[in-house]
C-alpha cells in the first residue's frame, strides 16, 4: 500500500473540520432531547476523542455523567488516568460493575463471551437502568454508592463504523428496547442531520457522534487538538503498544515503537492488519460481535 | 457578506479529502459486489479479511461472494441480502471515500433513504440481463429528492449478455430518458462485470467498443461540493447555552452554518419572531477565537443585545431572509407503515423547527417506480411520492429546496419515527401572509429608546408576555382577566388589562363594526405597544375569539401569548388554546391555575419577587 501525503485541496473545511462538526452536532441535538443523558467512557482513544468533543460542543463543560463499566479486569493505569482526568476537568464519573458475577469469580476463564456478557453487557444494561447500584464520584474525588438511580434514556457511545461488520450498520441515533437489544433488521430512517430524539416509555436511545471516524481521523484528531490520551497507546520502550484497549487478559500488544500520535498515523497507513485483531472476544464466533451488540453490548 | 480568509485552527493540512458515495440499484443488480470487487482489487482490505470470509463460507459450505464482505449480519449472509445500509472506507491516490452500499430490495428503502441520504454523489446499478427495474426508477427519483446531482450508472453482469454492446445502448437510451425527466444527467454509463472484475478497477479487454472511464475513475472524477459560502446566511437556532452553575455566563447562541458566512458584527435577523441583533462574538473551547464562519460549521455565538431566542428559529442576514408560513407546497416521500393520512397530525422537523403538521390539500400521488403513473387516492402509502400542501401549527421560517438545501427539507415525525421527508417547492400563503409583512417591516423599522426589551425585562423582573382570554359570552371570562389583573397588580408585576371594547370604543370609531380583519389588526397593534413597553397585557373581547388568535399572536411576535379558553369539557380544549377552563370554575381557582401556568412557563417574577 502507497503512503499518501498529499494535502486536500483549499476547502474551507478539512475533513477533520467536517467530522468535528458533526460529532458537534449530534452532542448538542443529544443534550437539547434527552433529560436522562449520559456517555460511555472506556477510557480508549475514542470515547476520549468523543469526550473531548463534548468539551468542544459545550464551551469547556461536560453537562452530563460519563458511565464507565469497570469489569475489574481492567489495566490498573487505566483506572488512574480516568480518576485524575476526571478530576482536572471537573466531570461527573458515574461507575458501574457485575459485583454478584465478580463476587462469583467471573472471568474470561469461563469463556470469553460469557465474560463480556457478564462483565460487560449485563453491567452495563443495569448500570444505564438504574437497576443496580453506581459509584458515583462527589467532589473530593471519593467514589460512593448511589441506590435506585434514574436510568439513561440517551447514552453516549463511541462506535465508529469501520471498527467491524455491525458496526457499519449503525444509525447516530439507534434505539433499544426495554431489554436494551437492538433490532439490527428494522431501524428508523435517518436523514438530513434529523435524527430519533422520540422514543417510547422504557426505550432508550443510543447516540453515535463518531460513527464516520476511521482509526487515522481519531489520531489526527488527537494529534491537531492535543488531546491527553492514555499513554498505553505509545510504545514506552518495550517496543510494544496496545492499539486498542480492552481488559488485561483479553487484549494483546502489537509490536511497534510508535511514541506519538504522528508514528501511529504514519503506522496506520502502512498496515493491513485490522484494529481489533487483538482483540479475542471478536474471534470467538464470526458473528460475535453482532451478538454481543443486538443484547446491548456497546 | 465577503468571507475573510479562516485562521489556521480551521484549516487542517494533514487530513485528506473524504467524499461519501452511495452504491443503489434494484435488489441482486449487484452492489454489494460491485462494493467487495472495489475492495479487493483496491487492495484495502484488512489482511485476513477475504481470507476469514472464504473460510467462514466454507465452513458453511456455500461458494464466496465478494458480497459477503459487505453482507456483516448473520442474517443478511443467511438470505444473502443486504438488509442495511452498510459504510465501507477506502482510498484511493485522489482521496478517501466512505462507500455506502445501499439495500436495493423495496422492504428495506428506509435504509436505501438513510445511506443515499448521507452520500455527496451515487453509483446507480442495472443488471444488463434484467434491465431497468422498478426499483431502478425508484432509486433514481429519490436520488434526486435527496438533492444527489453527480451520478454515474454502471450497467452490471455485462456477462451475463456477452459483453453485448447493443444490450448496453438499450439500457444507455431506456434510463437516461428516465432520469432526465427526474432531473438526472448521469455523467457515465460504464459496462461492468463486478463478479469478474472487469472495468471496476482496470480495464478489461472483453469490451474492445467501450472506451470510457472504469467505475473507479469515475468515482475519483466526482467533484466535491463547494460549501455554500456565498449563499445567503442561514443559521437554524439548535439551543442558547448559559452554563451559569459552572461558573460561565456567558449566553450562547449555538447552531449550523447551513448556508453563507457569518461574520462578527452582522446585524442578524431571527425568523420567524423578528427579533434583531448584532454578533458580538464567536466562541470556541480550545481554538484559536475566529471571526467567520462559512457553511457547515457547528459555531456558538454571542449577541450584543440581550434578546430571547429559542431553537428553531432562523438567524439570517436581514437581506434576504427566509420565507415565513405555515402553508408549503412540498415534494414528499413516504417510508412509514402506517399510511399518511388527512386529518391526522405529524410532526414536521424543518431545520431545528419541530411543530404539527397535518395534509393541507394532495395535489397528487405518484408511484415512484413509474413516475407517469398517476394513482387516484387519498392517501400516502408507504414507498408512495406525493405532491401536497402541508399544514403547520406554527409558523415556520424555510427556504425553497431549489434556492437553499439546507433549509429547504424536512422529515415528518409518525409518533417515535421518522416516516417520510421531503423537498420544499413553494411557499403557499396563509390567511396571516399579510399580518407577517406588517409585523416584519414594523419591527425592522421600530424606532426604540435606549432601554432593550431584554433589560427592561430584567429590571421589571418579568419579560412582557399576552394572556388572552377568549370564550362564548357569558362564561365568566371578564370576571377572571379582572381577577388575573389585580393579583399580578399586588405583586408588583407591570400589568394592564386591555378589553377589546375599548379599543373598538376610540381606536376603532371609524370603523364598521363587521370589519372584523381590521378590528384584529388594530387590536394587535395596540397590544403590541403596550407590550413593547414590557407589561403582560391581559386581554379579553368579545369581538375578537380563538379563530383570531393566530393572527394576534403574528402581530404581536416575538411577545408570547398563552391564550385560556372558557368552554365545556364535552368541547375539549379547541385548537391554539393552551388550556381550558369550565365556565363554572370558581374564580379564585381560575386565577390560581392560570398563574400557574404563567409561572411554569417563566413568564412571571420569580418567587421570592
Amino acid at each position: 500500500m502507497r503512503l499518501y501525503v498529499e494535502t486536500s485541496p483549499a476547502s474551507h473545511r478539512s475533513h477533520l473540520d467536517q467530522l468535528e462538526d458533526q460529532g458537534v452536532y449530534i452532542l448538542r441535538e443529544a443534550y437539547k432531547h434527552f433529560r436522562q443523558l449520559g456517555m460511555l467512557w472506556s477510557i480508549g482513544k475514542d470515547s476520549t476523542v468523543m469526550l473531548w468533543l463534548a468539551r468542544k460542543a459545550f464551551f469547556g463543560h461536560v453537562p452530563f455523567p460519563l458511565i464507565h463499566i469497570d469489569t475489574a479486569h481492567k489495566i490498573p493505569a487505566m483506572i488512574e488516568y480516568r480518576d485524575r482526568l476526571a478530576r482536572r476537568w471537573g466531570l461527573e464519573m458515574i461507575v458501574g460493575e457485575n459485583r454478584a458475577a465478580l463476587d462469583a469469580g467471573m472471568g474470561p476463564a469461563h469463556g470469553r463471551l460469557t465474560c463480556c456478557r457478564a462483565l460487560k453487557t449485563e453491567a452495563l444494561k443495569h448500570t444505564l437502568a438504574g437497576t443496580w447500584p453506581r459509584q458515583r464520584m462527589g467532589d473530593d474525588g471519593v467514589y460512593r454508592e448511589e441506590v435506585d438511580g434514574d436510568p439513561f434514556t440517551g447514552v453516549i457511545v463511541g462506535a465508529r463504523a469501520d471498527e467491524e461488520g455491525s458496526r457499519s450498520k449503525e444509525r447516530y441515533f439507534s434505539p433499544r428496547d426495554h431489554n436494551s437489544d437492538w433490532d439490527v433488521t428494522d431501524q428508523p430512517p435517518e436523514l438530513w442531520n434529523q435524527f430519533k430524539t422520540d422514543f417510547a416509555p422504557g426505550t432508550h436511545v443510543r447516540i453515535h457522534p463518531l460513527l464516520d471516524w476511521t482509526e487515522i481521523n481519531i489520531w489526527e484528531y488527537i494529534e491537531r487538538e492535543q488531546i491527553p490520551i492514555i499513554d498505553l497507546y505509545f510504545d514506552t520502550g518495550s517496543g510494544t503498544r496496545y492499539r486498542s484497549l480492552g481488559c488485561g487478559p483479553c487484549t494483546g500488544h502489537v509490536e511497534s515503537t510508535a511514541t506519538c500520535p504522528s508514528d501511529i498515523i504514519t503506522e496506520l497507513r502502512l498496515t493491513n492488519v485490522p484494529e481489533r485483531a487483538g482483540r479475542a472476544q471478536d474471534q470467538a464466533d464470526t458473528y460475535a460481535m453482532e451478538k454481543l451488540r443486538r443484547e446491548g453490548y456497546m | 457578506m465577503v468571507a475573510t480568509s479562516l485562521p489556521a485552527s480551521l484549516a487542517c493540512p494533514a487530513a485528506r479529502e473524504t467524499m461519501n458515495v452511495v452504491i443503489v440499484g434494484h435488489v441482486d443488480h449487484g452492489k454489494s459486489t460491485l462494493v467487495g470487487r472495489l475492495l479487493a482489487d483496491t487492495g484495502v482490505l484488512g489482511d485476513g479479511k477475504l481470507e476469514k470470509v472464504q473460510s467462514v463460507c466454507r465452513q458453511q459450505g456455500k461458494a464466496f461472494e465478494y458480497a459477503f464482505l459487505l453482507d456483516a449480519l448473520e442474517e443478511e449472509q443467511g438470505q444473502g441480502i443486504t438488509i442495511d445500509a452498510a459504510r465501507v472506507f477506502f482510498r484511493t491516490p485522489r482521496r478517501d471515500y466512505i462507500i455506502i452500499d445501499a439495500p436495493g430490495h423495496i422492504e428495506f428503502l428506509k435504509n436505501m433513504v438513510t445511506g443515499a441520504a448521507r452520500a455527496e454523489a451515487a453509483v446507480l446499478l442495472i443488471d444488463a440481463k434484467e434491465g431497468v427495474r422498478e426499483n431502478s426508477r425508484r432509486h433514481g427519483y429519490l436520488l434526486s429528492m435527496l438533492g444527489i446531482r453527480q451520478v454515474v450508472v454502471a450497467v452490471n453482469k455485462i456477462d451475463l449478455v456477452n459483453h453485448d454492446q447493443a444490450v448496453f445502448d438499450e439500457i444507455v437510451s431506456e434510463y437516461s430518458a428516465f432520469l432526465r425527466e427526474v432531473g438526472i444527467e448521469p455523467r457515465h454509463f460504464i459496462p461492468v462485470s463486478a463478479r469478474d472484475g472487469d472495468c471496476v478497477a482496470s480495464r478489461s479487454d472483453k469490451l474492445p467498443w467501450y472506451s470510457g472511464p472504469t467505475v473507479l475513475d469515475a468515482v475519483d472524477g466526482f467533484s466535491k461540493q463547494a460549501p455554500g459560502a456565498n449563499q445567503p446566511l442561514r443559521l437554524p437556532v439548535q439551543d442558547v447555552y448559559k452554563f451559569n452553575e459552572r461558573g460561565d455566563d456567558r449566553r450562547i447562541v449555538v447552531g449550523r452554518v447551513e448556508s453563507g458566512t457569518l461574520q462578527v458584527g452582522d446585524d442578524v435577523l431571527f425568523s420567524p419572531s423578528n427579533k434583531t441583533a448584532t454578533i458580538a462574538s464567536i466562541e470556541a473551547f480550545s481554538a484559536t477565537p475566529s471571526t467567520s464562519a462559512c457553511a457547515g460549521r457547528c459555531v456558538g455565538v454571542t449577541l450584543e443585545q440581550q434578546i430571547y431566542v429559542r431553537r428553531g428559529e432562523v438567524m439570517s442576514h436581514r437581506k434576504p431572509a427566509p420565507l415565513v408560513s405555515t402553508k408549503l407546497r412540498v415534494n414528499l416521500f413516504w417510508l412509514g407503515r402506517r399510511p399518511m393520512t388527512p386529518g391526522k397530525r405529524y410532526r414536521l422537523k424543518l431545520g431545528t423547527t419541530s411543530t404539527d403538521v397535518t395534509i393541507d390539500h394532495i395535489h397528487r400521488i405518484l408511484d415512484a417506480s413509474a413516475l407517469d403513473a398517476r394513482v387516484d387516492k387519498n392517501q400516502v402509502d408507504r414507498h408512495d411520492v406525493a405532491d401536497l400542501v402541508l399544514r403547520t401549527r406554527t409558523p415556520v421560517a424555510f427556504d425553497l429546496a431549489a434556492d437553499l438545501e439546507g433549509t429547504g427539507r424536512f422529515v415528518i415525525v409518525d409518533e417515535y419515527d421518522i416516516a417520510g421527508g421531503g423537498i420544499v417547492r413553494e411557499r403557499v400563503s396563509d390567511e396571516l401572509e399579510k399580518h407577517r409583512l406588517e409585523s416584519r417591516i414594523r419591527d425592522l423599522a421600530w424606532v426604540r429608546g435606549d432601554i432593550t426589551a431584554g433589560q427592561r425585562a430584567e429590571i421589571k423582573k418579568h419579560p412582557a408576555s399576552m394572556v388572552m382570554f377568549t370564550g362564548a359570552a357569558g362564561t365568566g371570562k371578564h370576571a377572571i382577566a379582572r381577577a388575573v389583573e389585580a393579583h399580578l397588580i399586588r405583586s408588583s408585576h407591570h400589568a394592564y388589562l386591555l378589553d377589546g371594547k375599548n379599543v373598538v370604543l376610540g381606536v376603532d370609531a371609524d370603523l364598521q363594526f363587521d370589519d372584523i380583519d381590521e378590528l384584529v389588526r388594530r387590536f394587535g397593534e395596540v397590544a403590541h405597544i403596550l407590550l413593547d413597553a414590557g407589561n403582560l397585557v391581559i386581554s379579553t373581547t368579545n369581538v375578537i375569539g380563538l379563530a383570531d388568535h393566530m393572527a394576534i399572536s403574528t402581530l404581536v411576535a416575538p411577545f408570547e401569548v398563552f391564550v385560556v379558553h372558557m368552554g365545556t369539557e364535552a368541547e375539549g380544549t379547541p385548537e391554539g388554546a393552551d388550556i381550558r377552563l369550565d365556565a363554572n370554575t370558581p374564580p379564585a381557582s381560575a386565577v390560581n391555575l392560570v398563574l400557574e401556568e404563567l409561572r411554569s412557563r417563566g413568564r412571571l417574577k420569580p418567587s421570592g419577587w
